[in-house]
């Protein structure tokens, strides 16, 4: 995974709660099997309206969404998180975050900073009285900038290591393959197995 | 110490305890004791294994079977959108190739991962289970910690059989008293979720508990934990008990003989003790609740469904007020209109939520000898092909087909649709699935979340109907019911 230090780039302020995996990116794209190329599906549905945020300059070339509450709700699609990166997003801010997003952002080196709602709002307001306004997104020291505002953001600090670090999860987990054989010895027999397969 | 039932699974699995304490903890390793995979969350982690060179752990601990995007009719037949027909053929290869047991279109045991699990007694008591899928939650009604997760995880499950994971915090919700007639599982949970909201169980595991839940079959048990990640919570459990056993005896994979008693043994110590604390709790009575219906665009925005549409200004919050004008808007419907008097295009009877054989009982019980509003489509899509089998034993897929419903094979269908199974642009659908979400039953498509029986009356009515609504059935129904 790539590291993440620092990010700078333009605010796209989105100003809606419980946007859910399904309107970030439609179950229609889920039948793809790679793991890239979800720009055109990101927020498909709300992209055919000319108003949406992300149709205006010079928000189409944002890298830093500023949500509302409970982002990422909803279905565990990583695809949520392709799409977001794909479109060029590195950071996502909300007040609170759907747990299996912000997990797979983590995973993906997507930045789900958690940003009180006060703040929100003061950087929603600074982004849409002046548009193109960047923001700044420090994970050393866990503040986000924009204009005049700082703020702090909170994320777990196992996930600010890995990303800081660019470590890869499966790679750190198997150091401890001991631990995991030497647990599978322990397991109680009428644990069921897959296989064989029994069927009724 | 006094511990909950999260807390004891959770503990029973930990194979490396995280270094630190409190807020600076490093995540625990736990084991996953079952692994479920599907078509749609899988491709890119099994490939993800092929690039790195890595095997799949645990092929003895995993099972496969399609149905996000497998079709519900002509199931003989080459499926007919390419993308689809790649991405099914591309599990089926990668199965052959990491030696995973698949059960494909066409398998008596395919279906909803979900139904699937239980119904061949692999999701016991006390398990860890996971699937790339966020309903994963269903299989919490056995007392297992079971959670959805992301394709990176899937990935990290096939690589190493463990997940990293901080513990959970634990809220107990507590169901005390007795559902009146016409009132069911499904409208417990609604009302739980609109009592704490999408984002009130972040965090937790919630724990059903109470005089009512007891009361549940496990079919009923399932449907409730199913949804609780449409309140955040990414598991949901109800300690095991009698009906609990009574439902795994004599299952596939269940235990037998000795190892049965041994493991009986085992689940029996699977409740929250009785000094145990709870982060929180949730109070609900089971006596004065109604059937409960969805009128926006998430799960949370639901009520009576004797009740009216609401009106943003009942919202203090600014952003509950913004998101129920923005609801109102995509579903069409103005505040203070009755939910009753809401016209429905197409009733959806199906899903990992409400689609397993007590679910199309209770519906089909509802129409048997009534007439459909001719204007209304029905669409009954069986959980899993072991059930449309028994329904089918059961002369159930009669009952539908005679009332003019649709009677589909297996799948998730019409609760996501990313199969052909869509609505229209507009469309108005009373579906017994989970997720109301703008577009998720297809583009400008309009969701209730209903339960089956309210699914059922609402196909009679035309409106929004609940059993209690409808007018005596004829006298000839009750001769079918009798012969059945």
């Amino acid at each position: 995974m790539e590291k993440f230090t620092t990010h700078t780039g333009i605010g796209v302020p989105l100003r809606q709660s419980n946007v859910d995996t399904d309107q970030i990116i439609p179950a229609v794209y889920l039948k793809r099997i790679t793991r890239t190329g979800f720009e055109d599906a990101l927020f498909s549905a709300w992209r055919k309206d000319p108003s949406f945020i992300l149709n205006q300059e010079p928000f189409n070339a944002g890298s830093v969404l500023v949500a509302g509450p409970d982002f990422g709700t909803g279905s565990s699609r990583e695809h949520a998180v392709w799409a977001l990166k794909d479109y060029g997003f590195r950071a996502v801010l909300s007040s609170r975050f759907a747990d299996i997003f912000r997990g797979n952002s983590g995973k993906q080196g997507l930045l789900a900073a958690q940003v009180a709602q006060d703040d929100i709002e003061l950087i929603w307001k600074t982004l849409e009285n002046a548009p193109g306004t960047e923001v700044t997104v420090d994970l050393a020291s866990k503040t986000v900038t924009c204009g005049n505002v700082v703020a702090p953001f909170e994320i777990d600090d196992y996930t600010r290591w890995r990303l800081l670090e660019g470590l890869d999860d499966i790679g750190l987990t198997l150091q401890h393959e001991e631990d995991i054989t030497a647990y599978e010895a322990t397991r109680p027999s009428f644990k069921p197995l897959t296989l064989p397969a029994r069927t009724s | 110490m006094a511990k909950t039932l999260a807390e004891k699974v959770w503990d029973a699995h930990v194979v490396r305890k995280g270094d630190g304490e409190g807020a600076n903890a490093q995540p625990d390793l736990l084991y996953i004791d079952l692994h479920l995979v599907h078509e749609v969350t899988s491709p890119q982690a099994f490939e993800g294994l092929r690039l790195a060179g890595r095997k799949l752990r645990r092929p003895d601990l995993t099972i496969a079977t399609e149905d996000h995007n497998t079709p519900t009719l002509d199931i003989d037949k080459p499926i007919a959108d390419l993308t689809s027909r790649t991405q099914i053929q591309t599990l089926r290869n990668n199965c052959e190739e990491f030696g995973v047991r698949l059960h494909p279109l066409g398998d008596a045991e395919q279906g909803i991962v979900h139904v699937v699990g239980p119904q061949l007694g692999l999701t016991q008591p006390g398990m860890t289970v996971v699937c790339g899928d966020s309903h994963t939650s269903t299989h919490g009604a056995f007392g297992a910690l079971a959670m959805g997760i992301g394709t990176s995880e899937v990935e990290h499950v096939m690589a190493t059989q463990t997940l990293s994971l901080k513990p959970f915090k634990t809220m107990a919700i507590n169901v005390e008293g007795t559902l009146r007639p016409g009132v069911t599982a499904k409208d417990i949970i609604l009302a739980v979720i609109a009592k704490i909201g999408t984002g009130g169980g972040q965090g937790y595991v919630l724990e059903y508990r109470g005089s009512a839940i007891r009361a549940l079959s496990m079919d009923a048990r399932m449907t409730i934990c199913n949804m609780s990640i449409e309140a955040g919570a990414r598991a949901g459990m109800v300690a095991p008990d009698e009906t609990t056993y009574a439902y795994m005896n004599g299952r596939p994979h269940a235990p037998q003989g000795a190892e049965w008693d041994a493991a009986v043994e085992y689940w029996n110590t699977l409740r929250t003790d009785d000094d145990a604390v709870f982060d929180a709790q949730v109070d609900l009575d089971a006596n004065t609740l109604e059937p409960f219906v969805t009128w926006g665009t998430n799960p949370g925005q639901g009520v009576s469904l004797s009740a009216k549409v609401p009106s943003p200004e009942d919202f203090g919050d600014e952003n509950a007020k913004a998101a129920a004008e923005r609801a109102l808007q995509y579903m069409g419907l103005e505040a203070g209109t009755p939910m009753k008097d809401i016209r429905v295009d197409t009733v959806f009877l199906g899903s990992c939520t409400n689609s397993r054989i007590e679910d199309l009982r209770a519906a089909a019980d509802i129409i048997r000898g009534r007439e459909k509003d001719p204007k209304v489509r029905m669409l009954v899509v069986p959980g899993s092909a072991r059930v449309r089998l028994e329904a089918e034993a059961e002369g159930l897929d009669k009952v539908f087909k005679d009332f003019g419903a649709e009677w589909r094979f297996a799948g998730c269908s019409m609760c996501l649709g990313m199969n052909p199974d869509q609505l229209e642009p507009g469309e108005r659908c009373a579906s017994t699935s989970n997720r109301n979400f703008e577009g998720r039953q297809g583009k400008g498509g309009r969701t209730h979340l209903v339960s089956p029986v309210v699914a059922a009356a609402t196909a009679v009515r035309g409106t929004l109907s609940s059993p209690s609504d409808l007018d005596p059935a004829p006298e000839s129904a009750a001769l079918t019911t009798d012969a059945a």
